[in-house]
């Protein structure tokens, strides 16, 4: 009979080794740490948060029941929404696809266009929605011009980055096959590489809509238009049953977006 | 017997023919219509343009005097994504058994699914506003905000991975007569550790990413700094704001992409 002793040079089991164990105690202590660090010197006042839960439960007590006199409005803003979201994808969609095009390294023309393509995505990417659209309000104005313009500048890095890596990821022999019949440039793009990303460029494409259905919803609150309007307006009156009214109609907005994005990706792919 | 066609054509994208038309003719009516009525001043988009050369002729060179502010704006943030990221967490932890089909019971079910698509629907910045205004200005609203936001996605992840777990090692521990915090520590812990730690750090980064703009609406960080930059007309520091901000994005991003690989 062995003993457990005999079969693992030790007679007690234990999920790690001393080294592991030390590692993870400090990587804890790490997080406690910053956590503390964080804690301890954020500029709070502490009597608000003790009366945090009160305050929040208060507000939510304003807003029931939820006052629907103004339906009419919301849903015509909630339709402004809808809008900004499918042209600003739409048009982002377009211009993504040349800035795709010569971000993925098979298809770019030459290495300045790829680092074009890529500071492109870059910047498109890191700069939020938000900001994108307080520097277009600043510059169209009020309005659902800057609240597109913003949306499509933001989805361009995400559209392009996604339907690049997919260009990258291409099988080169239909595109080797066209190319030795002396097939043009445009040709080679349109049946070969084409119809081989179609797939990844409507699951982005739908996938981004739904995503920008979420981000148009909050627009308004920098004066890029859409719900987020007369949701400000709400607040600032203080009218917090229509405040809950709106909320409602962004979560139906919402789930509704997921819905259809969720059946038009499983038509698709 | 047809003749077979001597050239090939691309086979259409929807086949049945009625059909395609109509989506196609759909289409383009809705873009008209839109396009047509959408409440769009154009002579204020032409003027925008130059306003644009304005805008961008204050904003270079980007001016980096008042760094002190930034930086201050930018430790606020750090400290926002920190607490917000432990605490939303902790939190999804127990909603995400709760809106796990194979270990929660029906209704508890059902709960903790509303909680996540609650918590989902919501952009962060209309749950920083109404923070804002529950519970006041500054950076407390936004740790309110960013762990909602947290609790949205790590919750919905985790509790997939919950229903993805292997049964058998739960099963044997109920076998066992192991009480239900015992089974969950030591039969279901140790399954979903990886994905939880690598959607940590997903989250520190993200919520690192939102706190910049939940502070536009008052909920501290760099973001209220940005925000009054633009409103008192700062370009250049606003420029250098955006530029701090974008740098240490990428920076966070490169790093919690290393440590997700070394992890997995």
């Amino acid at each position: 009979m062995t003993s457990l002793s005999m079969q693992f040079g030790r007679d007690d089991w234990s999920r790690f080794t001393l080294k592991q164990r030390m590692m993870r105690y400090a990587i804890f202590l790490g997080c406690g740490l910053a956590i503390a660090w964080a804690l301890t010197s954020i500029e709070v006042i502490w009597p608000w948060v003790w009366g945090a839960p009160e305050q929040i439960g208060d507000l939510f007590s304003r807003m029931y029941p939820p006052d629907p006199s103004n339906l009419e409005t919301i849903l015509k803003v909630l339709w402004d929404t809808v809008n900004i979201a499918t042209f600003a994808t739409t048009f982002a969609v377009l211009l993504s696809l040349p800035v795709a095009y010569i971000s993925a390294q098979n298809t770019t023309p030459n290495r300045a266009t790829l680092w074009l393509g890529r500071l492109i995505l870059v910047t498109s990417r890191s700069v939020n929605t938000i900001i994108w659209a307080l520097l277009f309000v600043a510059i169209f104005g009020p309005g659902v011009v800057a609240g597109i313009v913003a949306i499509m500048f933001r989805s361009i890095g995400f559209i392009g980055k996604l339907l690049g890596e997919a260009i990258e990821e291409i099988d080169t022999r239909p595109v080797e096959a066209l190319e030795a019949t002396g097939a043009s440039r445009f040709k080679v793009i349109v049946y070969a590489i084409v119809p081989q990303v179609m797939p990844t460029f409507w699951a982005v494409a739908i996938l981004r809509w739904d995503i920008n259905l979420r981000e148009s919803t909050v627009l308004g609150l920098v004066g890029a238009g859409g719900i987020g309007i007369i949701l400000q307006g709400a607040i600032d009156t203080f009218n917090w049953p229509e405040v809950a009214t709106i909320l409602l109609a962004i979560i139906a907005l919402v789930v509704v977006g997921e819905v259809i994005s969720a059946y038009l990706r499983r038509r698709i792919l | 017997m047809t003749a077979p066609r001597d050239t090939w054509v691309k086979p259409p994208f929807i086949a049945n023919p009625v059909l395609r038309w109509a989506v196609y003719l759909g289409v383009i009516a809705y873009f008209g219509w839109v396009g047509l009525t959408m409440p769009i001043d154009w002579g204020r988009v032409a003027e925008g343009i130059g306003r644009a050369g304005k805008i961008f002729g204050g904003a270079f060179p980007p001016s980096f005097e008042r760094s002190g502010l930034l930086i201050d704006g930018f430790l606020e943030s750090l400290k926002i994504a920190v607490l917000a990221t432990a605490l939303g967490v902790l939190l999804s932890i127990p909603i995400a058994f709760m809106s796990a089909r194979n270990v929660a019971p029906k209704p508890v079910f059902y709960l903790g699914r509303a909680i996540i698509i609650i918590a989902r629907s919501f952009h962060p910045v209309i749950v920083a506003i109404l923070f804002v205004k529950a519970v006041g200005f500054g950076p407390f609203a936004g740790v309110l905000t960013l762990t909602v936001y947290s609790i949205g996605f790590v919750a919905k992840m985790l509790a997939e991975r919950i229903e993805e777990i292997d049964f058998g090692q739960v099963e044997a521990m109920r076998a066992a007569g192991a009480p239900y915090f015992s089974t969950l520590s030591y039969a279901i812990f140790p399954q979903i550790m990886p994905r939880q730690i690598g959607l940590t750090i997903y989250q520190l980064d993200s919520n690192l990413r939102a706190s910049a703009v939940v502070g536009i609406v008052g909920a501290g960080g760099i973001g209220a700094t940005l925000a009054n930059a633009f409103g008192r007309y700062d370009y250049d520091f606003a420029l250098a704001i955006t530029m701090v901000i974008v740098g240490v994005i990428l920076f966070s991003e490169a790093v919690s992409g290393v440590i997700r690989k070394r992890i997995q």
